[in-house]
Protein backbone atom coordinates (compact mmCIF):
# COMPACT_ATOMS: atom_id res chain seq x y z
CA UNK A 1 0.00 0.00 0.00
CA UNK A 2 1.39 3.37 -0.98
CA UNK A 3 0.48 5.85 1.72
CA UNK A 4 -1.28 9.08 0.64
CA UNK A 5 -2.40 10.15 4.07
CA UNK A 6 -1.05 13.48 5.31
CA UNK A 7 -1.01 14.57 8.93
CA UNK A 8 -3.01 17.78 8.64
CA UNK A 9 -4.35 20.45 6.34
CA UNK A 10 -1.04 22.38 6.43
CA UNK A 11 0.71 19.39 4.94
CA UNK A 12 -2.19 18.76 2.54
CA UNK A 13 -1.80 22.21 1.00
CA UNK A 14 2.00 22.26 1.00
CA UNK A 15 3.26 24.04 -2.10
CA UNK A 16 0.25 26.23 -2.94
CA UNK A 17 1.42 29.65 -4.11
CA UNK A 18 0.21 32.91 -5.60
CA UNK A 19 -0.81 32.84 -9.27
CA UNK A 20 -1.43 29.10 -9.45
CA UNK A 21 -4.31 27.34 -11.23
CA UNK A 22 -6.60 25.26 -9.03
CA UNK A 23 -9.48 22.89 -9.75
CA UNK A 24 -12.32 22.63 -7.24
CA UNK A 25 -14.86 19.83 -7.20
CA UNK A 26 -18.50 20.61 -6.41
CA UNK A 27 -21.80 21.59 -7.97
CA UNK A 28 -23.28 24.63 -6.27
CA UNK A 29 -22.30 24.06 -2.65
CA UNK A 30 -22.69 20.29 -2.89
CA UNK A 31 -19.45 18.32 -2.73
CA UNK A 32 -17.13 21.31 -2.38
CA UNK A 33 -13.78 20.91 -0.57
CA UNK A 34 -14.79 23.09 2.39
CA UNK A 35 -11.63 22.53 4.43
CA UNK A 36 -9.21 23.25 1.59
CA UNK A 37 -11.12 26.44 0.75
CA UNK A 38 -10.97 27.55 4.41
CA UNK A 39 -7.22 26.97 4.45
CA UNK A 40 -6.73 28.93 1.21
CA UNK A 41 -8.70 31.79 2.74
CA UNK A 42 -6.42 31.66 5.79
CA UNK A 43 -3.25 31.68 3.71
CA UNK A 44 -4.67 34.52 1.60
CA UNK A 45 -2.71 33.59 -1.52
CA UNK A 46 -3.65 35.73 -4.50
CA UNK A 47 -3.84 35.84 -8.28
CA UNK A 48 -5.53 32.46 -8.50
CA UNK A 49 -7.13 30.92 -11.57
CA UNK A 50 -9.98 28.70 -10.39
CA UNK A 51 -11.62 25.99 -12.46
CA UNK A 52 -14.95 25.17 -10.84
CA UNK A 53 -18.45 24.66 -12.21
CA UNK A 54 -19.80 27.43 -9.96
CA UNK A 55 -18.34 30.22 -7.86
CA UNK A 56 -20.07 29.61 -4.53
CA UNK A 57 -22.38 32.10 -2.87
CA UNK A 58 -21.45 35.43 -1.28
CA UNK A 59 -20.42 34.02 2.07
CA UNK A 60 -19.59 30.38 1.38
CA UNK A 61 -17.60 28.17 -0.96
CA UNK A 62 -15.42 30.01 -3.49
CA UNK A 63 -17.34 33.16 -2.54
CA UNK A 64 -14.98 33.32 0.46
CA UNK A 65 -11.95 33.55 -1.85
CA UNK A 66 -13.73 36.11 -4.03
CA UNK A 67 -14.51 38.19 -0.98
CA UNK A 68 -10.76 38.52 -0.22
CA UNK A 69 -10.04 39.19 -3.91
CA UNK A 70 -7.83 36.11 -4.10
CA UNK A 71 -9.19 35.05 -7.49
CA UNK A 72 -7.88 36.60 -10.71
CA UNK A 73 -9.77 34.37 -13.11
CA UNK A 74 -12.73 31.96 -12.91
CA UNK A 75 -13.41 29.20 -15.41
CA UNK A 76 -17.00 28.07 -14.83
CA UNK A 77 -20.26 27.14 -16.53
CA UNK A 78 -22.73 28.93 -14.24
CA UNK A 79 -22.06 31.81 -11.87
CA UNK A 80 -25.48 33.11 -10.78
CA UNK A 81 -26.47 33.58 -7.12
CA UNK A 82 -23.33 35.54 -6.20
CA UNK A 83 -23.53 39.35 -5.98
CA UNK A 84 -19.86 39.93 -5.20
CA UNK A 85 -18.90 37.80 -8.18
CA UNK A 86 -21.16 39.82 -10.46
CA UNK A 87 -19.77 43.09 -9.10
CA UNK A 88 -16.15 42.02 -9.66
CA UNK A 89 -16.94 40.68 -13.12
CA UNK A 90 -18.83 43.77 -14.31
CA UNK A 91 -16.13 46.11 -12.90
CA UNK A 92 -13.44 44.13 -14.72
CA UNK A 93 -11.55 43.13 -11.56
CA UNK A 94 -12.29 39.49 -12.24
CA UNK A 95 -11.60 37.70 -15.50
CA UNK A 96 -14.34 35.14 -16.27
CA UNK A 97 -14.34 32.38 -18.87
CA UNK A 98 -17.75 30.75 -19.18
CA UNK A 99 -17.80 27.38 -20.90
CA UNK A 100 -20.45 24.67 -21.37
CA UNK A 101 -20.77 22.37 -18.37
CA UNK A 102 -20.12 19.18 -20.34
CA UNK A 103 -17.05 20.79 -21.89
CA UNK A 104 -15.80 21.72 -18.42
CA UNK A 105 -16.20 18.11 -17.28
CA UNK A 106 -14.56 16.72 -20.39
CA UNK A 107 -11.58 19.13 -20.27
CA UNK A 108 -10.96 17.82 -16.74
CA UNK A 109 -11.35 14.24 -17.86
CA UNK A 110 -9.05 14.81 -20.84
CA UNK A 111 -6.34 16.10 -18.49
CA UNK A 112 -6.91 13.08 -16.24
CA UNK A 113 -6.85 10.61 -19.13
CA UNK A 114 -3.94 12.00 -21.16
CA UNK A 115 -5.88 13.48 -24.07
CA UNK A 116 -4.49 16.86 -25.16
CA UNK A 117 -7.86 18.00 -26.51
CA UNK A 118 -11.34 16.83 -27.42
CA UNK A 119 -13.93 17.71 -30.05
CA UNK A 120 -17.42 18.58 -28.83
CA UNK A 121 -20.56 19.75 -30.62
CA UNK A 122 -21.41 21.99 -27.62
CA UNK A 123 -21.08 25.69 -28.31
CA UNK A 124 -20.65 25.45 -32.07
CA UNK A 125 -22.07 28.59 -33.71
CA UNK A 126 -22.01 30.52 -30.41
CA UNK A 127 -19.53 32.96 -28.93
CA UNK A 128 -17.80 30.22 -26.91
CA UNK A 129 -16.53 28.79 -30.21
CA UNK A 130 -15.12 32.09 -31.45
CA UNK A 131 -11.46 31.79 -32.40
CA UNK A 132 -11.46 28.04 -31.82
CA UNK A 133 -10.63 25.33 -34.33
CA UNK A 134 -13.74 23.58 -35.68
CA UNK A 135 -14.14 20.39 -37.65
CA UNK A 136 -16.93 18.43 -39.29
CA UNK A 137 -17.55 14.81 -38.30
CA UNK A 138 -20.43 12.90 -39.94
CA UNK A 139 -21.98 16.12 -41.20
CA UNK A 140 -22.00 17.85 -37.82
CA UNK A 141 -19.71 20.65 -36.69
CA UNK A 142 -17.56 20.33 -33.58
CA UNK A 143 -15.30 22.62 -31.57
CA UNK A 144 -11.77 21.73 -30.43
CA UNK A 145 -11.38 22.20 -26.68
CA UNK A 146 -8.09 21.68 -24.83
CA UNK A 147 -7.40 19.67 -21.68
CA UNK A 148 -7.00 21.85 -18.60
CA UNK A 149 -3.58 22.39 -17.07
CA UNK A 150 -3.78 22.90 -13.31
CA UNK A 151 -1.37 22.90 -10.38
CA UNK A 152 -3.71 21.50 -7.73
CA UNK A 153 -7.09 19.77 -7.75
CA UNK A 154 -9.04 20.10 -4.51
CA UNK A 155 -11.47 17.23 -4.12
CA UNK A 156 -14.16 16.30 -1.62
CA UNK A 157 -15.10 12.64 -1.22
CA UNK A 158 -17.34 10.86 1.26
CA UNK A 159 -15.10 7.98 2.30
CA UNK A 160 -11.49 7.29 1.56
CA UNK A 161 -8.53 5.30 2.84
CA UNK A 162 -4.80 5.98 3.23
CA UNK A 163 -4.19 4.38 -0.19
CA UNK A 164 -6.20 7.25 -1.68
CA UNK A 165 -9.16 5.13 -2.78
CA UNK A 166 -12.38 7.15 -2.85
CA UNK A 167 -16.13 6.73 -2.62
CA UNK A 168 -18.49 9.63 -3.25
CA UNK A 169 -22.03 10.16 -2.01
CA UNK A 170 -25.11 11.25 -3.95
CA UNK A 171 -24.83 14.24 -6.24
CA UNK A 172 -21.86 15.48 -4.19
CA UNK A 173 -19.90 13.32 -6.65
CA UNK A 174 -20.32 15.68 -9.65
CA UNK A 175 -16.96 17.00 -10.96
CA UNK A 176 -14.87 15.51 -8.14
CA UNK A 177 -14.00 12.18 -9.82
CA UNK A 178 -13.25 13.94 -13.13
CA UNK A 179 -10.72 16.26 -11.46
CA UNK A 180 -8.79 13.51 -9.63
CA UNK A 181 -5.44 13.18 -11.36
CA UNK A 182 -6.27 16.08 -13.70
CA UNK A 183 -3.83 18.46 -11.94
CA UNK A 184 -0.17 18.11 -10.94
CA UNK A 185 -1.24 17.43 -7.34
CA UNK A 186 -4.61 16.03 -6.27
CA UNK A 187 -5.56 16.80 -2.68
CA UNK A 188 -8.58 14.98 -1.31
CA UNK A 189 -10.53 15.69 1.84
CA UNK A 190 -12.98 13.10 3.13
CA UNK A 191 -15.69 12.92 5.75
CA UNK A 192 -14.55 9.48 6.82
CA UNK A 193 -10.99 8.20 6.56
CA UNK A 194 -11.34 4.45 7.02
CA UNK A 195 -8.63 1.82 7.62
CA UNK A 196 -7.07 0.37 4.44
CA UNK A 197 -8.92 -2.82 3.50
CA UNK A 198 -12.27 -1.64 4.77
CA UNK A 199 -13.50 -0.27 1.44
CA UNK A 200 -14.79 -2.97 -0.90
CA UNK A 201 -12.61 -2.81 -4.06
CA UNK A 202 -15.80 -3.40 -6.10
CA UNK A 203 -17.32 -0.19 -4.80
CA UNK A 204 -14.41 2.22 -5.23
CA UNK A 205 -15.20 5.15 -7.55
CA UNK A 206 -11.65 6.52 -7.86
CA UNK A 207 -8.55 4.38 -7.30
CA UNK A 208 -5.75 5.85 -5.19
CA UNK A 209 -3.39 6.15 -8.16
CA UNK A 210 -5.12 9.44 -9.07
CA UNK A 211 -4.59 10.89 -5.59
CA UNK A 212 -1.43 12.37 -4.05
CA UNK A 213 -2.69 13.51 -0.64
CA UNK A 214 -5.68 12.58 1.49
CA UNK A 215 -6.90 13.86 4.85
CA UNK A 216 -10.03 13.89 6.97
CA UNK A 217 -11.75 17.27 6.92
CA UNK A 218 -12.14 18.74 10.38
CA UNK A 219 -15.71 19.97 9.98
CA UNK A 220 -18.35 20.06 7.27
CA UNK A 221 -21.13 22.62 7.18
CA UNK A 222 -22.65 21.14 4.00
CA UNK A 223 -24.80 24.18 3.44
CA UNK A 224 -27.99 23.72 1.42
CA UNK A 225 -28.43 26.37 -1.28
CA UNK A 226 -32.11 25.82 -2.07
CA UNK A 227 -34.03 23.97 0.61
CA UNK A 228 -37.11 22.50 -1.06
CA UNK A 229 -39.45 20.19 0.83
CA UNK A 230 -42.97 18.80 0.52
CA UNK A 231 -45.53 18.66 3.26
CA UNK A 232 -46.54 15.39 4.86
CA UNK A 233 -50.14 14.59 4.06
CA UNK B 1 -53.88 32.19 -22.18
CA UNK B 2 -51.97 29.65 -20.10
CA UNK B 3 -49.97 30.24 -16.95
CA UNK B 4 -46.64 28.53 -16.24
CA UNK B 5 -48.36 25.43 -14.88
CA UNK B 6 -50.56 25.30 -17.98
CA UNK B 7 -47.49 25.31 -20.23
CA UNK B 8 -45.97 22.53 -18.13
CA UNK B 9 -49.22 20.53 -18.35
CA UNK B 10 -49.29 20.77 -22.14
CA UNK B 11 -45.62 19.78 -22.45
CA UNK B 12 -46.19 16.79 -20.16
CA UNK B 13 -48.33 15.31 -22.96
CA UNK B 14 -45.19 15.09 -25.11
CA UNK B 15 -43.52 12.77 -22.61
CA UNK B 16 -43.79 9.13 -23.69
CA UNK B 17 -43.48 5.80 -21.93
CA UNK B 18 -39.83 4.74 -21.55
CA UNK B 19 -38.39 8.23 -22.01
CA UNK B 20 -35.33 9.53 -20.20
CA UNK B 21 -36.01 13.25 -19.80
CA UNK B 22 -33.83 16.23 -18.86
CA UNK B 23 -35.74 19.17 -17.43
CA UNK B 24 -34.25 22.64 -17.31
CA UNK B 25 -34.74 25.18 -14.54
CA UNK B 26 -38.03 27.16 -14.33
CA UNK B 27 -41.19 26.08 -16.19
CA UNK B 28 -39.57 22.80 -17.37
CA UNK B 29 -39.14 21.64 -13.75
CA UNK B 30 -42.94 21.85 -13.35
CA UNK B 31 -43.46 19.31 -16.15
CA UNK B 32 -42.59 16.46 -13.75
CA UNK B 33 -45.77 17.27 -11.79
CA UNK B 34 -48.05 16.55 -14.76
CA UNK B 35 -46.62 13.44 -16.42
CA UNK B 36 -49.25 10.68 -16.64
CA UNK B 37 -48.78 8.14 -13.90
CA UNK B 38 -49.52 5.14 -16.12
CA UNK B 39 -46.21 5.54 -17.97
CA UNK B 40 -42.60 4.93 -16.88
CA UNK B 41 -40.31 7.94 -17.22
CA UNK B 42 -36.94 8.73 -15.63
CA UNK B 43 -35.79 12.28 -15.01
CA UNK B 44 -32.11 13.11 -15.43
CA UNK B 45 -30.46 16.06 -13.75
CA UNK B 46 -27.10 17.02 -15.21
CA UNK B 47 -25.39 17.37 -11.83
CA UNK B 48 -25.42 13.59 -11.69
CA UNK B 49 -28.68 11.80 -10.99
CA UNK B 50 -31.07 9.66 -12.98
CA UNK B 51 -34.38 8.68 -11.44
CA UNK B 52 -35.16 11.90 -9.61
CA UNK B 53 -38.13 11.86 -7.28
CA UNK B 54 -40.13 14.60 -5.56
CA UNK B 55 -38.83 17.05 -2.96
CA UNK B 56 -38.02 15.41 0.40
CA UNK B 57 -40.30 15.63 3.41
CA UNK B 58 -39.28 18.35 5.82
CA UNK B 59 -36.38 17.16 7.96
CA UNK B 60 -35.37 14.45 5.49
CA UNK B 61 -33.42 16.73 3.16
CA UNK B 62 -29.83 15.75 2.31
CA UNK B 63 -27.25 18.36 1.23
CA UNK B 64 -25.64 15.63 -0.90
CA UNK B 65 -28.79 14.98 -2.95
CA UNK B 66 -29.77 17.97 -5.09
CA UNK B 67 -30.86 18.73 -8.64
CA UNK B 68 -29.24 21.07 -11.16
CA UNK B 69 -31.26 23.96 -9.68
CA UNK B 70 -29.48 23.19 -6.36
CA UNK B 71 -32.82 22.20 -4.82
CA UNK B 72 -32.98 19.31 -2.38
CA UNK B 73 -34.62 16.26 -4.00
CA UNK B 74 -35.19 12.55 -3.44
CA UNK B 75 -34.52 9.56 -5.67
CA UNK B 76 -36.92 6.84 -6.78
CA UNK B 77 -36.26 3.07 -6.75
CA UNK B 78 -33.90 2.31 -9.66
CA UNK B 79 -32.16 5.68 -9.46
CA UNK B 80 -28.42 6.14 -9.95
CA UNK B 81 -25.75 8.75 -9.23
CA UNK B 82 -22.78 9.46 -11.49
CA UNK B 83 -20.07 12.03 -12.19
CA UNK B 84 -20.38 15.07 -14.44
CA UNK B 85 -18.47 13.55 -17.38
CA UNK B 86 -20.81 10.55 -17.40
CA UNK B 87 -23.81 12.83 -17.06
CA UNK B 88 -22.83 14.68 -20.21
CA UNK B 89 -22.00 11.41 -21.93
CA UNK B 90 -25.71 10.64 -21.51
CA UNK B 91 -26.59 14.03 -22.94
CA UNK B 92 -23.99 14.43 -25.68
CA UNK B 93 -24.22 10.75 -26.58
CA UNK B 94 -27.95 11.12 -27.31
CA UNK B 95 -29.06 8.68 -24.62
CA UNK B 96 -31.51 11.21 -23.19
CA UNK B 97 -34.76 11.09 -25.20
CA UNK B 98 -36.25 14.49 -24.48
CA UNK B 99 -34.86 17.82 -23.36
CA UNK B 100 -37.17 20.55 -22.11
CA UNK B 101 -35.66 23.96 -21.44
CA UNK B 102 -36.51 27.61 -21.12
CA UNK B 103 -35.44 30.36 -23.52
CA UNK B 104 -35.21 34.11 -23.83
CA UNK B 105 -35.46 33.97 -27.62
CA UNK B 106 -35.99 31.38 -30.35
CA UNK B 107 -35.58 32.12 -34.06
CA UNK B 108 -37.62 30.68 -36.91
CA UNK B 109 -34.70 28.42 -37.94
CA UNK B 110 -34.53 26.91 -34.43
CA UNK B 111 -31.67 28.94 -32.93
CA UNK B 112 -32.00 29.48 -29.19
CA UNK B 113 -30.66 32.15 -26.84
CA UNK B 114 -30.98 31.64 -23.08
CA UNK B 115 -27.74 32.34 -21.24
CA UNK B 116 -26.67 35.95 -21.47
CA UNK B 117 -27.93 39.51 -21.86
CA UNK B 118 -24.82 41.54 -22.67
CA UNK B 119 -24.14 44.22 -20.06
CA UNK B 120 -27.08 43.12 -17.91
CA UNK B 121 -27.16 39.48 -16.99
CA UNK B 122 -24.39 36.91 -17.28
CA UNK B 123 -25.13 33.82 -15.28
CA UNK B 124 -23.63 31.34 -17.70
CA UNK B 125 -24.87 28.55 -19.92
CA UNK B 126 -24.55 25.72 -17.40
CA UNK B 127 -25.41 22.56 -19.31
CA UNK B 128 -27.66 24.23 -21.88
CA UNK B 129 -25.12 24.36 -24.72
CA UNK B 130 -24.32 20.67 -24.36
CA UNK B 131 -28.02 19.81 -24.23
CA UNK B 132 -29.06 21.77 -27.31
CA UNK B 133 -26.01 20.75 -29.36
CA UNK B 134 -26.81 17.06 -29.08
CA UNK B 135 -30.42 16.36 -28.19
CA UNK B 136 -32.64 15.34 -31.08
CA UNK B 137 -35.87 16.15 -29.34
CA UNK B 138 -35.84 19.62 -27.80
CA UNK B 139 -38.94 21.42 -26.55
CA UNK B 140 -38.72 25.02 -25.43
CA UNK B 141 -41.04 26.14 -22.63
CA UNK B 142 -41.45 29.91 -22.41
CA UNK B 143 -43.83 32.85 -22.44
CA UNK B 144 -44.65 34.05 -25.95
CA UNK B 145 -43.54 37.61 -25.23
CA UNK B 146 -41.09 39.21 -22.80
CA UNK B 147 -41.96 41.57 -19.95
CA UNK B 148 -41.88 44.52 -22.33
CA UNK B 149 -44.48 42.73 -24.48
CA UNK B 150 -42.03 42.01 -27.30
CA UNK B 151 -42.10 38.72 -29.17
CA UNK B 152 -39.65 36.01 -28.13
CA UNK B 153 -40.26 34.11 -31.39
CA UNK B 154 -38.05 35.99 -33.80
CA UNK B 155 -36.76 36.05 -37.34
CA UNK B 156 -33.23 36.11 -35.88
CA UNK B 157 -32.15 35.99 -32.24
CA UNK B 158 -30.69 39.27 -31.00
CA UNK B 159 -29.05 37.81 -27.88
CA UNK B 160 -25.91 35.64 -27.83
CA UNK B 161 -26.85 32.13 -28.99
CA UNK B 162 -26.89 28.97 -26.93
CA UNK B 163 -27.21 26.74 -29.98
CA UNK B 164 -28.01 26.87 -33.68
CA UNK B 165 -30.88 25.20 -35.56
CA UNK B 166 -31.74 22.89 -32.69
CA UNK B 167 -35.22 23.69 -31.34
CA UNK B 168 -37.97 21.41 -32.68
CA UNK B 169 -41.01 22.52 -30.75
CA UNK B 170 -42.08 25.50 -28.64
CA UNK B 171 -44.88 25.59 -26.10
CA UNK B 172 -45.82 29.06 -24.89
CA UNK B 173 -48.67 30.58 -22.91
CA UNK B 174 -50.36 31.21 -26.29
CA UNK B 175 -49.51 28.36 -28.64
CA UNK B 176 -47.81 25.11 -29.60
CA UNK B 177 -45.44 25.73 -32.47
CA UNK B 178 -43.29 23.42 -34.55
CA UNK B 179 -40.02 24.72 -35.97
CA UNK B 180 -39.92 23.75 -39.66
CA UNK B 181 -37.55 24.49 -42.54
CA UNK B 182 -39.98 27.25 -43.60
CA UNK B 183 -40.47 28.85 -40.20
CA UNK B 184 -42.74 28.59 -37.16
CA UNK B 185 -45.72 26.34 -37.87
CA UNK B 186 -48.72 26.96 -35.64
CA UNK B 187 -50.08 23.66 -34.35
CA UNK B 188 -52.39 24.59 -31.48
CA UNK B 189 -53.81 27.66 -29.75
CA UNK B 190 -54.10 28.10 -26.00
CA UNK B 191 -57.70 28.21 -24.72
CA UNK B 192 -59.29 31.55 -25.58
CA UNK B 193 -56.39 32.77 -27.72
CA UNK B 194 -57.09 33.67 -31.34
CA UNK B 195 -54.86 32.90 -34.30
CA UNK B 196 -54.71 36.65 -34.90
CA UNK B 197 -53.36 37.30 -31.38
CA UNK B 198 -50.67 34.64 -31.86
CA UNK B 199 -49.75 36.14 -35.23
CA UNK B 200 -49.41 39.58 -33.64
CA UNK B 201 -47.22 38.22 -30.87
CA UNK B 202 -44.90 36.35 -33.24
CA UNK B 203 -42.20 38.34 -35.02
CA UNK B 204 -40.80 35.44 -37.07
CA UNK B 205 -42.54 33.80 -40.03
CA UNK B 206 -45.71 32.08 -38.75
CA UNK B 207 -47.19 29.39 -40.94
CA UNK B 208 -50.93 28.90 -40.49
CA UNK B 209 -52.49 26.00 -42.34
CA UNK B 210 -56.20 25.29 -42.05
CA UNK B 211 -58.10 25.35 -38.79
CA UNK B 212 -55.88 25.61 -35.73
CA UNK B 213 -57.30 23.52 -32.91
CA UNK B 214 -57.39 24.64 -29.30
CA UNK B 215 -54.98 22.82 -26.98
CA UNK B 216 -56.32 20.00 -24.86
CA UNK B 217 -54.77 20.13 -21.42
Amino acid sequence: MINKKVANITEALFGVEDNMTFMFGGFGLSGIPENAIAELVKRNIKGLTCISNNAGVDDFGLGLLLHQKQIKKMVSSYVGENDEFERQMLSGELDVELIPQGTLAERCRAAQAGFPAIYTPAGYGTEVAEGKETREFDGKMHVLEYAFKADFAFIKAWKGDAAGNLIFKGTARNFNPNMCGAAKVTVVEVEELVPVGELDPNQIHIPGIFVQRIFKGETYEKRIEQLTVRQRV
Amino acid sequence: MLDKNGIAKRIAKEVEDGFYVNLGIGIPTLVANYVRDDIEVEFQSENGVLGMGPFPFEGEEDADVINAGKQTITTLPGASFFDSAMSFAMIRGKHVDLTILGAMEVSENGDIANWKIPGKMVKGMGGAMDLVASAENIIVAMMHTNRAGESKLLKNCSLPLTGVGCVKKIVTNMAVIEVTAKGFKLLERAPGVSVEAIKNATEGQLIIEGDIPEMEI
